[in-house]
């Protein structure tokens, strides 16, 4: 594979102010610049440190569980190539970071993000959760690290993410529901840069995903391209050759630019975002590359729902991990210069893949990746029988199993 | 040049009010602004309503859906705004707000409008002078002041910055953290309004956490200006379209106070 000269890759982003494009950038409010310009700095001295990153590596190692597992997924390949032409029906396999500690990726994240707070010197850690994920992951790097952790949580998401809100506690957390608006992701994160906003001078904001203002989503991403680089090098050893497809699920698109970025690069190497198309993509959803269209909010400028007025308008997703109305600035930009392709799947389209996925291969996935495995369903069947698609298998289902069986009708 | 707003702070310490526009409703902010004008506040900052009013406290995001959630549009601030000028051609007038709403049909339509309604100058939370091209360019050509903030946190290698292409005045946040909750110590004050007033060629105002009269005087002292919000906003959150009495009240015994420093 020929690499393509720099000036010409699509994996030299964001410019030093931040963009990605036209999007990125630092649309906070005053009090905070001079703190993300220091974090800005910061990070790029760690990067430059080889002890940081000595650090990062044995931490995902030997306490996050890390390389995840590539894997050839047989049943589920034979089932999809069912409905196929003869020929045709693409092999599925899966990079397993639900394998991880605290069952999904957003660990790897929270860990550099804590190295980078602890060099700095802050005392104290705040974060934003719409599934909770974040939030577990948060809170056991505190545990870890000794550092006290508040946790924002729409109410809504406290509520139809129970077992996780008890995990955070039990991991010393405090968690503070959020009530404001619809009382999901997007509000906990307008609180938790309200609580930011009045604590600068001790306290680190672990952002969850690829957004926010720069240098969170570069940094976000660096941190997750561990997925992406593992995978990359376990299909080269496996196959002697890089997969063909790409998928993964995108609400804020942090595990999606991670499996992505270290094949950007790759010409051969497609790419689909999944995002969510709650009750369609006509009804209520969070598809803000679908549905959208580009505006600032949370410090980036990115494509939002949003209002002729410009009013942020609420996602909905059966996953509360998707239910976001904006996207990092890093995908809007991938979008509009045509490198990864974004489709979107329905509440019920997941839900059927999250049993299909249950049954065939004996893996319960959390209803995120749920929506990467509905895309994979209807690629497959479409594609040549010795085509590779690698989903990404970000989050396992346990958290999900309460929500799951009351859309399906069970009492537990 | 000459503007409403430099001729205003030209008199000396000036009051300076915000209130939410649409709270309640976007037919009764015109007797709120009047309440406030007829009171004696001296500059009306009105704020553009925002779903996601992220440096705000309580009271304000409380004012942003009560506004919202009585429809009011975009189109309506600007009818607002327009009417305002028309019945005081000389108060000055800004628009404060976020940017999605700001920039969202294009910076060159928002400042077109702004300079049609007679809005003298605008605030914007989210846009620091690194994002300036997102705004400020737009807002000079259509001869529309753009209102920096500076806060606890704007050290002096920053100032400058701040200060570039900011015009009408500037408005000093005095804590660090949102909107109407806690309370600056006044030796900070007098520290940053002399830190400030020492580098900007423009007047300085200082504001968030100013509700008595008594710290409005205290300010008053130092700054060319004294910003009172939550305060206001709250008695709009009290009485709703009766808000003009007990609003035209608090802000009578706040520019007393202001004034008292001239």
């Amino acid at each position: 594979m020929t690499a393509i000269p720099t000036a010409n890759s699509y994996r030299n982003q964001p410019d030093e102010r931040g963009h990605f494009g036209q999007f990125g950038g630092r649309y906070v409010a005053e009090t905070l610049m001079p703190l993300i310009l220091e974090l800005e700095r910061e990070y790029g001295k760690a990067k430059a440190d080889p002890s940081f990153k000595a650090e990062f590596d044995d931490l995902l190692e030997h306490y996050v569980g890390r390389p995840s597992p590539l894997y050839f997924a047989p049943r589920l390949t034979e089932e999809l190539a069912k409905s196929a032409q003869p020929g045709m029906g693409a092999q599925v396999w899966f990079k397993r970071d639900e394998l991880n500690h605290t069952g999904a990726h957003k660990i790897n994240n929270c860990i550099g993000q804590i190295l980078l707070a602890i060099r700095m010197g802050k005392t104290r850690i705040i974060a934003e959760t719409g599934a909770g994920q974040h939030g577990v992951a948060t809170a056991t790097v505190c545990a870890r690290f000794g550092l006290p952790c508040t946790v924002f949580m729409g109410a809504t998401d406290v509520a139809r993410q129970a077992p996780n809100v008890f995990r955070m506690k039990l991991l010393g957390a405090e968690v503070r529901p959020v009530t404001a608006g619809a009382a999901t992701l997007k509000d906990a994160m307008n609180e938790a840069l309200r609580d930011w906003v009045a604590n600068v001078h001790d306290t680190f904001y672990i952002i969850g995903t690829a957004a926010g203002p720069h240098p969170y989503p570069e940094l976000v991403r660096d941190f997750q391209s561990v997925i992406g680089k593992e995978a990359r090098a376990q299909m080269l050893s496996r196959t002697g050759r890089l997969p063909d497809l790409l998928v993964a699920a995108i609400g804020g698109g942090s595990n999606a630019i991670g499996l992505f970025h270290p094949f950007l690069d790759d010409p051969s190497v497609k790419m689909l975002g999944v995002e969510a198309a709650g009750h369609g993509l006509d009804k209520e959803h969070a598809a803000s590359l679908a549905g959208g269209r580009p505006g600032i909010l949370h410090g980036n400028k990115t494509y939002l729902l949003q209002d002729d007025d410009g009013q942020i308008v609420e996602g909905h997703s059966i996953s509360a991990g998707l239910d976001y109305p904006g996207i990092g600035p890093e995908h809007a930009w991938l979008k509009e210069t045509g490198r990864v392709d974004y489709t979107s799947v329905t509440d019920t389209e997941a839900l059927d893949a999250f049993q299909l996925l249950c049954r065939t291969e004996g893996i319960i996935p959390a209803l995120e990746p749920a929506h990467a495995i509905a895309a994979v369903k209807k690629v497959a069947p479409t594609l040549p029988k010795d085509t590779i698609v690698l989903a990404n298998l970000c989050g396992r289902g346990d958290k999900d199993i309460f929500s799951v069986a009351e859309h399906l009708g069970v009492t537990l | 040049m000459t503007t409403r707003l430099s001729s205003t702070f030209a008199n000396g310490p000036a009051l300076v009010t915000f209130i939410t526009g649409g709270d309640p409703t976007p037919d009764a902010t015109g007797a709120i602004l009047d309440a406030l004008v007829e009171g004696g506040a001296d500059v009306i900052e009105l704020g553009m309503p925002f779903t996601d009013p992220m440096a705000d406290g309580p009271a304000i995001q409380a004012a942003n859906l009560r506004s919202l959630g009585a429809g009011t549009t975009t189109a309506d601030i600007f009818r607002i705004a327009a009417a305002f000028r028309a019945r005081h051609p000389e108060v000055p007038l800004v628009l404060m707000g976020y940017a999605n709403p700001m920039i969202t049909r294009g910076p060159e339509w928002f400042a077109g409008e702004c300079a049609k309604a007679g809005v003298d100058g605008v605030i914007c939370v989210d846009i620091p002078p690194e994002e300036d091209p997102e705004l400020g360019p737009a807002l000079r050509a259509a001869g529309v002041s753009l209102i920096r903030l500076a806060t606890p946190t704007t050290d002096a290698a920053r100032l400058p910055a701040v200060l570039e292409g900011s015009s009408g005045f500037l408005y000093y946040v005095s804590v660090a953290g949102i909107t109407g909750l806690q309370q600056a110590a006044q030796t900070s004050i007098d520290e940053a309004v002399a830190r400030l007033k020492d580098k900007a060629t423009i007047p300085v105002a200082v504001g968030f956490g100013v509700r008595t009269p008594e710290q409005a005087a205290a300010i008053a002292k130092v700054a060319d200006g004294v910003v009172v919000g939550s305060a206001l906003v709250d008695l709009v959150g009290k009485h709703g379209a009766a808000a003009a009495g007990p609003v035209g009240e608090l802000t009578r015994a706040l520019a007393q106070a202001v004034h008292s420093a001239r």
